[in-house]
């Protein structure tokens, strides 16, 4: 399966888009699509200009981001794996 | 240091008020994403994996309380508590809203700071010994020349499209800490057998996927045709570099394909064009921009403590630097705590450096190409009383030059360009070689670590370095040797094929082991390292992968 993601136009952040055309960020209210859906979303998707920045199509396995990018699109939907080091550098 | 004029100051705000108006058409739809772009990164604004990053830039790595207090107010208005420094003396904010930038960028330009020619091809931000000013073995101060290049370069309508981004160096002593010969120009201060300031003149240098070291074309320029000397380099560049192909469009291909003999022949034909022109450098304006770089002095120098405080007398020894001036130090502030993220440093911390420097440090602060702060400046009788500073904000680490005081480029944690992840290496690293002894046995070492072939990191001009690399989805490390920052510039050999990720650290205490068993006397890592060549590494390193 595979779903659309892009940036959210005002701050940047990770955003999938739902099955009845919105935005979340929240993986598990994306869309899951299809091949055949995948690109026809993805042509919509692209057209939100004023939303979305860069909409992309990823793979999921399992409802996680899979394929050969599973790394970068986990990092894209959990945040940095470097923990808090920005207050380990404080401790 | 530098101090804007009305003319700098209406420069910044005409170009935030632009840059407001742009943001405002960008999110009402009146341009598309592919308008905006450009325009953003001219501003210093990228979109990476999570959010936009501003890149502010700190010319030549300098800054003052306020500045430093501007930052960490930005960081803590807008963007999550921290900011982090980079290898060219710039500070990014990982979080900010691309609807806060304006405002952001008005808060910086109060303090004459700005995100302006941070990205995009342009000529940078202009970097220089961070000890510029203040070092035991400089000749003359580099910053004058860094701030005129700064002014010649800032907005130069001939040079805001060059074929690819353009970076210069200046380094004013005779350890060059800037770095000058993996620079796109590099500018040595010299003097001539006559006691004459001018300049060697290196090009060609960088490193990302085509590492090479810059050339001399010119050994002695006089500081007068500093610009138009420099013109003619850039014209050159921009009339015959590869615009047809991004990974040839850096100058050291266009060196490298013409030779550095007939690439400066061309420079020389163009400059006798324009030598005796407008761009020749008054003697009135260079002392004019020279006046703001004065040397503070210590009107009663005292010798720097000697203590029974351990931990004190452990980090003097290995971050406190000699100053020219009798009764100063310099003291290098690192921001590599063991196990994180080199570079990072919290709103809190960066209050507590400026407070620091406007107490005990004339009120100055630097950026570093390793990832650290310094304080150039400071009385030895106040030594103790900066270090204590340090300790409370949790920045004394006693660290500056060893092992563990390792660069790292963001990587796969945060950069849209980068293949593997970078940070959770370094931390690994680092957390090793603490626990094991090695970091302290092992002395000035350094390791760099990128996440991709782009080398912000500068992976290829470490003693040891780490190159991440993706395959098929997976994380593997490359690690490099032999490479150096300086006057003995050198890019690192490869060792073999890479390592996973978590076999990495123990890959580079097995590297450091061995040289402690076959180093003679007292000699450092990396000429322990060119005695025996990489290959006598390559077991320890593949020792147990």
């Amino acid at each position: 399966m595979k779903t659309v993601t892009a940036n959210r136009l005002t701050d940047g952040r990770v955003i999938y888009r739902t099955a009845n055309g919105d935005w979340t960020t929240d993986l598990a209210d994306a869309a899951r699509l299809d091949s055949d859906q995948a690109d026809v979303v993805l042509g919509l998707a692209s057209t939100e200009n004023r939303i979305a920045v860069g909409a992309y199509l990823i793979e999921l396995a399992d409802d996680l981001p899979g394929g050969q990018k599973w790394r970068r699109e986990g990092i894209r939907l959990a945040g940095p794996t470097t923990g808090s080091t920005h207050t380990a550098a404080v401790a | 240091m530098y101090t804007y004029d009305t003319y700098d100051h209406a420069m910044l705000a005409d170009r935030i008020a632009e840059f407001r108006d742009q943001v405002e058409r960008r999110l009402d739809g009146r341009l598309t994403e592919d308008q905006f772009k450009p325009l953003r990164l001219m501003n210093g604004v990228y979109l990476q994996l999570h959010a936009y990053m501003l890149r502010v830039a700190i010319p030549y790595g300098t800054m003052n309380s306020a500045q430093m207090r501007t930052l960490a107010g930005i960081a803590r208005d807008y963007d999550r508590g921290y900011g982090h420094f980079t290898t060219r003396q710039n500070l990014q904010y990982n979080w900010p809203a691309l609807v806060d930038i304006p405002d952001i960028l008005d808060r910086l330009a109060a303090v004459e700071m700005h995100a302006i020619q941070t990205s995009g091809n342009c000529i940078r931000n202009v970097t220089a010994d961070p000890f510029a000013g203040a070092a035991a073995d400089e000749l003359e101060d580099g910053r004058p020349w860094a701030e005129i290049v700064r002014q010649w370069s800032s907005f130069h309508p001939e040079f805001t499209f060059l074929p690819r981004k353009f970076k210069i160096a200046v380094n004013g002593a005779t350890a060059d800490r800037a770095g000058i010969r993996v620079h796109d120009i590099g500018l040595q201060v010299v003097k001539n057998d006559a006691g004459e300031t001018g300049f060697e003149v290196w090009v060609g240098g960088g490193q990302g996927r085509t590492p090479r070291l810059g050339q001399l074309i010119k050994p002695f320029l006089a500081p007068e045709d500093l610009l138009s000397y420099l013109t003619a380099c850039l014209r050159v560049y921009n009339q015959h570099g590869r615009r047809d192909n991004l990974y040839k469009a850096r100058i050291k291909i266009l060196v490298e394909a013409l030779g550095a003999e007939e690439y400066g022949r061309q420079v020389e034909d163009e400059w006798a064009a324009i030598r005796e022109g407008e761009l020749k450098l008054p003697v009135e304006e260079i002392a004019r921009i020279r006046a703001f770089f004065g040397k503070p002095q210590s009107p009663t120098p005292a010798p720097v403590p000697v203590t029974e405080n351990s931990a004190f007398a452990r980090w003097l020894d290995r971050n406190r630097r000699d100053h020219s001036v009798e009764g100063l130090s310099s003291l290098v502030i690192s921001l590599k705590p063991i196990g994180g993220t080199p570079g990072d440093i919290t709103d809190a911390q960066m209050d507590a450096v400026a407070d620091l420097a406007e107490r005990h440090a004339f009120d100055e602060i630097r950026a570093t190409p390793d990832q650290n702060l310094i304080l150039p400046h400071v009385r030895n009788d106040a030594l103790e009383a900066v270090w204590t500073g340090l300790v409370d904000a949790g920045l004394a680490i006693a660290n500056a030059g060893l092992a563990t005081d390792i660069v790292a480029c963001p990587g796969l944690d945060y950069c849209n360009l980068a293949n593997a992840r970078s940070i959770p290496i370094a931390q690994a690293i680092s957390n090793l070689l603490d626990e094991t002894g090695l970091s302290e046995k092992a002395g000035d070492v350094t390791i760099k670590i990128d996440g991709c072939i782009n080398a912000c990191g500068h992976h290829h001009v470490a003693h040891i370095g780490v190159l991440g690399v993706d395959k098929r989805g997976e994380e593997f490390y490359q690690i490099t040797l032999g490479g150096a920052f300086g006057v003995d510039a050198a890019i690192g050999s490869i060792i073999g094929k890479g390592l996973a990720g978590e076999d990495v650290p123990a890959a580079i205490a097995r590297t450091l082991e061995t040289y402690l068993d076959i180093r003679a006397g007292n000699e450092r890592f990396i000429d322990t390292l060119r005695r025996v060549g990489p290959d006598a590494f390559k077991e320890a390193i593949y020792a147990e992968a």
